[in-house]
């Protein structure tokens, strides 16, 4: 028995009797590895904040879900590690007709699934039948969320979709016709759902079998157990008991092969056990590490590294039920009377900065020219004056039990927003609700009248930001409630269908100067870098601005 | 058959039915107050309680916990709402305000005079276990004399009830109901904690009702035609209250305690600004690695505190029944 | 047993009812701050949220009839609740017992001395300590642990239950036993040493309260009179001590296990937050924090009949043990 175990103990950190036992274990496990034929080897062990839903990506919609399966699966397009440039992956190239209705791919060749079976044109018009032709409970937002996000409806035609068909040209060329076109693509097809999986794994293990019951979903033996695609890594197992997701190295890889034997995903529910299991070396890294651990962590001779940032921290204002929000003069009184940027130095992250549009500067059609806010109090008093709004009282919303990447102390946010705000002679009636008992229940309906929430990009597209926001009116900001609501959606569509890049990029710079001078449906407040920390040990991660890590590159220089 | 933790409760209600005639000195001896006729059962357990030196410890520490809430508004140097140094708290470097002066603990994470926050914290810290205790007590005198009084399927129902909210571990409950409101604030803290010891009081109370009321010395004086308001009012009540103060005071060092627990996991008030020691040791737990201080010195008052009225409590409950020296 | 099923049935429609009443939901924490108003109704309608309470619950109940609790939403969303409540409640067992254990035989020695040395400096130190161990919020003395022992020390791991390196075949569920049993001993030992600091935070109550049990009812048996007349009759100071004192002292030890169980799931729900250990009181403060319907009503539910049913036990070992309370019961 203890032969046949291969024991991977690269820190044995036993005391005792025990400590000869392990020794000679990690002696035996050694002998095995060499003899085993792995050239760089190791074992990578990465904290994770949650449990993944699933394995197949395109029913999924959470980063822990995609860390994983990013590392089993590759798209037809990719992203340039360490950028939100798009590079060739699956797809060598790509070229669209005149008017950007027809794409023709062409292939990589020689690319096998994990299960041996070819990935080709025909595997590729499999994918996104299977895609497009989703019913029931896979037709919703919670499962489907990236496709009705960024193709719209199924094949059961109830929504317009965008895609319309996929042809197999030759088993290196596949055909794709929308129905309009769009900005977006094919940089959209970078997003981890879109993953080319499998057609003879989906078939065996029922990939579509997955249905709504009481309260939850229930999903296929395919995405619980057998996710195959043609990534560097393999799935082996996710020991739910102890809650550890194994992956291993791919050796049939087309490209690069994966430098680490295994790669081992740890989820370890709360933050500050993150930090302490990598102190005490029982993880190689973690993701997001609050940012009040950053310094101690780098004191400590951890390897921590701050993205570009990526996201957007707002403060909401819905006009449905404080009219006085409703006069552009309240809310440009609003901008004026907070501080951004004593915000930014004393609350946000290291590296964070003052956000002076809805997206940052790595985005097409940022305009540096927008009308900027600079914290003038003055000013905001006066304006409520003119508004007639001396003694404007406001709701102010803030969630509890939550830190996500914009937002990573939502208390301390509030706090210096609601002393900015009184200290412009607003009356602020603070009110805060945990995040996924009640706050979002009433925010995303419209209900709060001024909240702090935000989004973190999936890919480069003004779309992806303020085509979420206010690309329909029906939205947290009532904008449906305003006049000028329907015309700026108009004004963002239109934007998105202009085939030619300088014309559209002028559109969305313009469409950026009325949302700050116009409009102002809501204030941008700041861009705050997520970080991303490893051990010394390890090498060659490179952090990506849209937290889109590939452990394929990265290796373990063990401290024996 | 009812469960170990109600059996519990039902031998510190017994208590209560016990005369002066059973009274046996601390030693077992009986020796001087075991036959004072006459002596209520409270009296006797007053004069061993005062010789106690567990009882005078906890005591002290309560006396002084008390006179600190009510002192600490004029002895507070800061309002501890107000960022005084916030300028000296860097987020991105992890820094917090060091003791200087005037600040004798320097800043919380927010900037604010932690030593005027650990001062008013008592008061909070007082009201959220006084209150829970109250309202724990109020709801039970009410559960258990609507059992005691109508009895019948009355009392079976209301009973059964009690029993199957005795069988959830009281910190399960505690959260459930914590979890139960929407927006968080000391209140709904204290409803919390209050509730779980609905049920723990209900039993309590009826158990010494029914005991009371059926003991020999309660029998004799109805035997002997005392009237009956003066057998409530001499006898019944102060027998019975007995245990409900062992009882308070024990769940009084509880309801510090589970405070505390529930601001760890998340459930605690939102709003930080009147601060309470369960609260800042809760908010402490993400900077329990940096910055230390922060959460020993909430944690330390806290077992201080829940130490002195564990030994009221208990020294009070040993007092009452010296046969059960637990 | 009648308690037992009137505690499932009750319980069942008061949590049922209970968590849907709470503001917010499975849609919040499945959508986050991608959801918007069109994609959160059809997602409520979806999950048949839309219903009536009480066809809601009955629909449920249909399921359950059939082995379906539901499907976790949050805590490991996709996983049937009963499965993962199954998978999870070995830990919490584990580890409940690993604090029990600790507690028992620390805990009844000290005791015992305490008591025949009664005002000696061990007494008084344990007096004190008990009522400390009792008083010290049990995350903190979790993360005291923690912090020194594995983070400043690096003596014990910082969490979890096992290293996810070791490849360990799973049994039982119990990893420490599984290791035994499979004969994997690196796999028991690497259990072991993460299952030691867990305990120990958890055995802080049990502990407290054993060793103050155990010295009262030493000190109560020792003025008994078949021990004074042992001791009039010369009898060995060890037998006294094994066959008079120790046995009889420990009827009240007995049942203060059994109402350790309710201080025991308490203390997991913290104890197991402080050190990631995967168990059911980890799932349902995860459960609460992400509304995970399904499992906290099947951990809920599963918890308080397991708590009911250890109290069953107990009552029940204890009439087998003292011939005294078999016959006053049958008398009441």
């Amino acid at each position: 028995m203890l032969q046949l175990r291969v024991a991977r103990t690269r820190r044995t950190a036993l005391i005792g009797l025990a400590a000869a036992l392990a020794v000679s274990l990690t002696a035996c496990a050694e002998s095995e590895r060499e003899s085993g034929g792995g050239q760089e080897g190791g074992t990578l062990v990465f904290g994770a904040t949650g449990a993944p839903s699933n394995f197949d990506p395109f029913y999924a919609s959470d980063g822990e879900t995609f860390r994983v399966t990013r590392q089993l699966f590759e798209n037809l397009v990719g992203i340039k590690p360490g950028t939100a440039e798009l590079e060739p992956e699956l797809a060598t190239k790509w070229e669209s007709s005149p008017d950007g209705k027809t794409w023709t791919f062409t292939l990589r060749e020689g690319v096998n699934f994990h299960d041996g079976t070819p990935f080709n044109a025909d595997a590729v018009c499999k994918n996104f039948e299977r895609m497009y032709g989703q019913t029931g409970a896979g037709a919703t937002a919670a499962l489907s969320y990236y496709w009705i996000e960024n193709f719209g409806g199924f094949s059961d035609g109830a929504n317009p979709s965008l895609y319309k068909s996929c042809s197999a040209e030759n088993p290196t060329t596949a055909k794709l016709e929308l129905t309009r076109f769009t900005a977006t693509f094919p940089t959209m097809l970078s997003q981890d759902s879109f993953a080319m999986q499998s057609p003879k794994a989906m078939d065996e293990f029922q990939a579509n079998n997955v249905k709504a019951q009481g309260d939850s979903f229930v999903f296929s033996e395919y995405a619980r157990l057998h996710p195959t695609g043609t990534g560097p890594f393999k799935f082996t197992s996710y020991d739910e008991a102890n809650g550890t997701i194994e992956l291993a190295r791919n050796d049939q890889y087309w490209g690069d092969k994966a430098k680490l034997n295994k790669l081992i995903f740890r989820v370890i529910e709360d933050e500050t056990a993150r930090k302490q299991a990598l102190e005490a070396g029982d993880i190689d890294g973690y993701d997001f590490p609050a940012p009040a651990d950053w310094d101690s962590l780098k004191a400590d001779g951890f390897n921590l590294q701050i993205r570009d940032p990526f996201n957007i921290l707002y403060l909401g204002i819905t006009q449905k039920n404080n009219p006085a929000l409703k006069n552009l003069k309240v809310r440009q009184a609003l901008a004026y009377a907070i501080d951004r940027e004593s915000l930014v130095k004393s609350v946000m992250p290291e590296n964070s900065e003052v956000a002076t549009q809805f997206y940052p500067a790595s985005v097409d059609g940022y305009a540096d020219d927008v009308q900027k806010y600079s914290y003038d109090p003055e000013r905001a008093k006066q304006l409520l004056r003119e508004a007639g709004q001396p003694n404007l009282t406001v709701e102010l919303w803030w969630p509890s039990q939550v830190t996500r990447p914009y937002m990573p102390n939502p208390q301390a946010i509030f706090g210096a927003i609601k002393e900015d705000l009184e200290g412009a002679g607003i009356i602020v009636k603070p009110i805060s609700k945990p995040w996924a008992g009640g706050y979002l229940d009433q925010v995303e309906v419209a209900d709060a009248q001024l909240f702090l929430l935000g989004w973190t990009g999936d890919y480069n597209s003004p779309e992806n930001f303020i085509g979420t926001f206010f690309g329909t009116t029906e939205n947290q900001f009532w904008t449906s409630g305003s006049p000028w609501g329907q015309q700026l959606a108009t004004a963002i569509e239109d934007a998105d269908s202009t085939v030619d890049a300088a014309e559209r990029e002028a559109k969305y710079q313009q469409i950026n100067r009325d949302l700050m001078s116009k409009y102002l449906p809501a204030i941008p407040l700041s861009h705050s870098p997520p970080a991303i920390v490893v051990s010394p040990e390890v090498q060659g991660l490179v952090p990506s601005p849209l937290t889109k890590e590939e452990f394929a590159a990265v290796s373990v220089s063990s401290p024996e | 058959m009812t469960s170990s933790r109600a059996t519990k409760i039902d031998r510190l209600a017994s208590v209560a039915a016990r005369g002066p005639e059973y009274e046996v000195g601390p030693e077992g001896r009986g020796s001087e107050n075991g036959h004072d006729a006459g002596v209520s059962l409270a009296a006797s357990a007053w004069r061993r309680l005062r010789r106690n030196p567990v009882f005078i410890v906890g005591a002290v520490v309560i006396g002084l916990f008390v006179l600190l809430a009510v002192l600490a508004p004029f002895i507070a140097p800061h309002d501890p709402a107000l960022r005084l140094l916030e300028d000296q708290v860097s987020r991105a470097n992890n820094e917090i305000p060091p003791p200087q002066d005037g600040y004798p603990l320097g800043g919380d994470q927010y900037g604010r005079d932690l030593f005027s926050r650990m001062l008013l914290g008592s008061q909070q810290t007082l009201l959220v276990a006084a209150l829970a205790t109250v309202i724990g007590l109020g709801g039970g005198l009410v559960l258990g004399t609507l059992a005691g009084a109508f009895g019948g399927w009355v009392d079976s129902v209301v009973m059964r009830i009690v029993d199957v909210l005795l069988s959830i571990p009281s910190l399960l409950l505690a959260v459930s109901i914590g979890a139960l409101f929407a927006d968080q604030s000391q209140f709904t803290v204290i409803l919390a904690v209050a509730i779980v010891q609905i049920p723990i009081f209900a039993r309590l109370l009826r158990g010494t009702m029914l005991s009371v009321r059926e003991s020999d010395h309660v029998l004799a004086a109805k035997a002997l035609g005392v009237k009956r308001r003066a057998i409530v009012f001499r006898h019944i009540l102060p027998n019975s209250l007995g245990p409900v103060i062992v009882q308070s005071t024990l769940v009084l060092a509880i309801a510090v305690l589970d405070a505390a627990a529930l601001s760890f996991l998340g459930l605690g008030a939102a709003d930080d600004s009147t601060p309470e020691w369960g609260q800042m040791l809760g908010n402490a737990q993400d900077f329990f690695d940096s910055q230390p201080h922060l959460a020993f010195w909430p944690a330390g008052c806290i077992i201080v505190v829940a130490l002195g009225f564990t030994l009221v409590g208990e020294s009070m409950r040993e007092a009452l029944d010296p046969r059960q020296r637990r | 047993m009648l308690q037992l099923a009137l505690v499932v049935v009750v319980l069942s429609v008061l949590i049922f009812g209970w968590l849907r009443m709470l503001p917010g939901g499975p849609v919040s924490a499945l959508l986050g701050d991608r959801g918007t108003a069109e994609s959160r109704a059809e997602l409520t309608e979806a999950l048949g949220l839309n219903d009536p309470i009480f066809v809601q619950y009955f629909a449920f109940l249909g399921r359950a009839i059939t082995g379906d609790f539901g499907t976790s939403t949050g805590v490991s969303p996709g996983k049937p609740a009963m499965e993962l409540f199954l998978e999870r409640f070995p830990a919490t067992i584990e580890l409940s017992i690993a604090a029990i254990l600790i507690a028992l035989i620390g805990a009844i020695p000290l005791g015992y001395l305490a008591a025949r040395r009664r005002g000696g400096w061990l007494d008084n130190a344990g007096v004190v300590g008990s009522m400390i161990g009792i008083s010290i919020p049990i995350f903190f003395l979790a993360f005291l642990l923690k912090y020194f022992l594995s983070i400043k020390l690096g003596w014990l791991p910082t969490g979890g239950r096992q290293s996810p390196d070791i490849d360990a075949t799973r049994v039982t569920g119990f990893f420490v036993l599984d290791g035994l049993l499979t004969r994997e001993w690196d796999a028991a030992w690497d259990a072991l040493k993460h299952l030691l600091l867990p305990a120990l935070a958890l055995a802080s109550i049990p502990f407290a309260v054993i060793f103050r049990i155990t010295r009262a009812s030493v000190l109560d048996v020792m003025d008994e009179d078949y021990v004074r007349t042992a001791r009039s009759k010369g009898l060995t100071r060890r037998i006294i001590r094994d066959r008079h004192i120790l046995r009889n002292a420990m009827l009240p030890v007995v049942t203060t296990v059994g109402l350790q169980t309710g201080a025991l799931l308490s203390g997991a729900v913290l104890t197991e937050t402080v050190f990631s250990w995967q168990g059911v009181g980890q799932a349902l403060a995860i459960g609460f924090e992400r509304k995970d319907f399904p499992v906290l009503q099947v951990v809920i539910i599963a918890a308080a009949m397991a708590y009911v049913l250890v109290n069953l036990l107990v009552d029940l070992s204890y009439a087998v043990i003292d011939p005294r309370i078999r016959t006053a019961q049958k008398v009441s």
